[in-house]
């Protein structure tokens, strides 16, 4: 049991959100993952869905792509704020 | 309606059940291979215990004597109780704990089911709240069945010999006496030779995706729900559970 692979949990609290990361477990297969995330994450009626996904599916980025993946530079377009509207528009 | 000391003795048949299951099962706290499996094992434990506490509650009410749940389960000795002998047995190694569960939840789902339809409304409305817990009991304990027995060599060969060596134990189940009878002529129970056709589907099923030989039916053992015999084993667990209550019996906190 020593070689359990890692599971992501992910869990939707209501009808109408989304699926949430909530932790991680170790469990032998997809089918374990999800009883155990129930008994593990769902203890006190915190879900009505859960998805469990390997932890090795998982892409991620690197610490060191920092700057070029998040750094936001002058890009102030990209906000709505940058925009003036027309006093001809209304109710924005 | 039944004889209230009938109903009494039937109440603690299925409320030892679970009170004695839950406290072998928390025996493993602390002590499972996995603290994922751990929670999901108490998470059980403290299923019984609940359906325990309701199924208790009700009987020392039906006895009249002012005996409540804490009284019957920490207050009673060895021949008192009327569990089936199945469920009081050791856990074992993580097979043997995990194939009593199994065997054990598959009898609660078809009792449950049943007693759900119960005349006795009451009990008819714990059943029905704990069949939702077993049933999820009987799912965790039977994907552990087919990944034990379908899985190593060595897991499978301990599923099996858990399987063996539980058998002789599960006769009981299905074997009325003078009380079962009662009660089914009541309209409060069911007919328990009636929940063996349910009970060796769910159980062939498991143990067909298993790839475990289901053993022979021979020699049964007998003697837990009618308390007419406990193995030595059920002494062992009440000194455990019951010490603090009998050494402290003026406490009124926990």
């Amino acid at each position: 049991m020593k070689d359990w692979p890692v599971w992501e949990v992910f869990i939707r609290p209501r009808n109408g959100l989304d699926h949430r990361h909530v932790g991680s477990l170790h469990a032998p297969d997809g089918e374990m993952a999800l009883e155990l995330a129930r008994d593990l994450y769902c203890r006190r009626g915190e879900g009505q869905s859960i998805w469990v996904v390997p932890a090795a599916a998982i892409v991620a980025s690197a610490p060191e792509d920092r700057d070029s993946f998040f750094e936001p530079l002058e890009k102030e377009y990209r906000h709505a704020q940058h925009y003036r509207i027309p006093p001809e528009v209304k109710g924005m | 309606m039944a004889a209230g000391a009938e109903l009494f003795s039937y109440l603690l048949r299925l409320g030892d059940d679970a009170l004695i299951l839950g406290q072998r099962l928390s025996e493993l706290v602390g002590r499972a291979p996995e603290i994922e499996e751990e929670m999901a094992l108490i998470n059980i434990s403290l299923d019984l215990i609940g359906q325990a506490r309701l199924l208790l509650s009700y009987a020392g009410e039906v006895e009249g004597a002012g005996r409540d749940e804490d009284d019957l389960a920490y207050l009673r000795d060895v021949l008192d109780f009327r569990n089936h002998l199945l469920v009081e047995l050791p856990n074992g190694d993580f097979a043997h704990t995990i194939c009593r569960l199994f065997l054990v939840s598959a009898f609660k789902e078809q009792q449950y089911e049943a007693l759900a339809r119960s005349r006795d409304e009451r009990l008819a409305a714990i059943a029905a709240k704990a069949l939702k817990e077993v049933r999820y009991h009987v799912r965790h304990s039977g994907a552990w069945m087919v990944r034990l027995g379908d899985g190593t060599e060595e897991s499978h060969a301990r599923a099996q010999r858990a399987l063996d060596a539980l058998w002789m134990y599960t006769g009981e189940l299905f074997t009325p006496d003078a009380l079962d009878r009662a009660m089914a002529e009541a309209g409060v129970g069911p007919d328990v030779a009636a929940l063996k056709p349910g009970w060796d589907e769910r159980v062939n099923a498991v143990l067909r995706e298993a790839t475990l030989r289901r053993p022979e039916d021979g020699w049964m053992q007998s003697g837990g729900k009618d308390g007419r015999m406990h193995t030595e084993h059920l002494g062992h667990i009440l000194a455990e559970m019951q010490f603090l209550r009998r050494a402290y019996p003026d406490a009124t906190a926990w």
